[in-house]
């Protein structure tokens, strides 16, 4: 577990620790109560931070990254900016392959932390950047790829870090919802949360892809991460675009909390399951805070007068 | 029992570009059957031949992925509506 130190001797020593806040508020009935934890309050606001963390710790340890080495990653954006963040902090040069259908903010940041971006086409959603990633990985053998749909450091950084803080802060939660990416969140936090009292139920809340991923051409270039195992889940839910913003924005109106696109989806997911609990304790997971989305318009606008605009984005 | 089902991406191909099909059945499979009768290959797009849906489509009844219920042989009710959608990756 990641020990919160008071004067941390550089960014990575602040990553996770995050806070879980009661936004029962949101909840459909009074004997359910829901909490969310604060992914955003790691160093570059995800919880991606914790799985780049793990994943180059990892890497350095058995000599797979050594000193200066280029670092290769495909990612939909806060995998990328948290790897970037690593790679300023301990010497490393990044490149991420990166759909070319997401915010200017992600863009944004990763230029900032002096990332390189690849583009992939938006229209193959993350599945194209992990195709491209391949391509690029096989042509610079010298580079170093972290690949977190593989990479078994990334379920382990929510096995060790983020399973164990939601123990400690909410022994006796219920239920456990977190949205579906990699599905490393999902399998290493629900890994062990059943370990620790296996009557804890695992929700998945997955992005309805709309109309974005029009360029797959078949089934077969559908994905699931090998780091995914489906085994932990008791339930899938998908909420729609329109759903995610309505409640990523009453969120933030009703709690203050200020999340991400995937934390709406989040927090309507864990709405569905309490309406089918009698009682009990539900754990939110919201992944990343706000500021990335901003330039959506989300907090500002309709979702009817966003609606053109956001359905060619990848929110996830 | 009619049932709206909603398709999307590739699948939408096979169903002539439409979004969304009104299709009859009392269970997942039964629909996917009425479906097949009217557009032949739909059925093979989403189950394979042991029966079981393919690893990378998931089957949503009223947003809740049918597998976590009773798979192809969940039950539907009148009103219903069905997604059915690629399995995709984020991060």
């Amino acid at each position: 577990m990641i020990q919160p130190v008071t004067v941390a001797a550089n960014l990575a020593d602040l990553v996770g620790g995050t806070p879980l806040v009661d936004i029962s508020v949101l909840s459909p009935k009074p004997e359910v109560q829901i909490y969310a934890k604060l992914e955003g309050a790691n160093p570059t606001g995800s919880v991606k931070d914790r799985i780049a963390r793990f994943m180059i710790d990892a890497a350095e340890a058995d000599g797979r990254l050594e000193p200066g080495q280029t670092i290769l990653e495909p990612t939909s954006g806060n995998t990328g900016i948290a790897l970037a963040m690593l790679g300023s902090v301990r010497g490393y040069p990044v490149k991420v392959v990166m759909p070319d259908a997401v915010t200017r903010e992600r863009v944004e940041l990763l230029e900032a932390f002096g990332a390189e971006i690849i583009y992939s086409p938006g229209d193959l959603g993350t599945n194209g950047s992990v195709q491209m990633a391949e391509r690029v990985s096989a042509e610079h053998p010298e580079w170093f790829m972290p690949y977190q749909y593989e990479n078994e450091d990334n379920p382990r950084a929510h096995y060790e870090s983020t399973a164990p803080e939601i123990i400690a802060d909410m022994p006796d939660l219920d239920l456990f919802v977190a949205g579906l990416g990699t599905g490393g969140t999902l399998t290493g936090v629900g890994r062990r949360l059943k370990e620790y009292n296996p009557t804890i139920r695992v929700v998945a809340a997955a992005p309805h892809p709309g109309d974005l991923v029009q360029g797959l051409r078949s089934l077969e270039e559908g994905y699931i991460p090998p780091v995914f195992d489906e085994s932990v889940l008791d339930g899938r839910i998908v909420v729609d675009s329109s759903t995610s913003f309505r409640l990523t924005r009453e969120l933030t109106e009703k709690t203050g909390v200020f999340a991400g696109v995937s934390s709406g989806s989040v927090v309507r997911a864990a709405q569905i399951a309490a309406q089918r609990m009698t009682s009990g304790k539900i754990v939110c997971l919201l992944a990343d805070n706000g500021w990335k989305y901003l330039s959506s318009g989300l907090w500002t606008h309709t979702y009817e007068e966003l609606e053109e605009d956001v359905a060619t984005v990848l929110w996830w | 029992m009619a049932v709206q089902v909603h398709v999307t991406s590739v699948i939408q191909r096979v169903v002539g570009g439409q979004r969304t099909i009104s299709a009859d059945g009392a269970t997942v499979i039964e629909l996917i059957e009425d479906i097949e009768a009217r557009y032949p290959g739909f059925r093979e797009t989403l189950v394979g031949e042991d029966g079981k849906l393919h690893r990378f489509v998931n089957i949503y009844l009223n947003d809740e992925d049918v597998r976590f219920l009773d798979g192809a042989e969940t039950q539907l009710s009148e009103g219903d509506e069905v997604s059915i959608l690629p399995a995709l990756a984020g991060g």
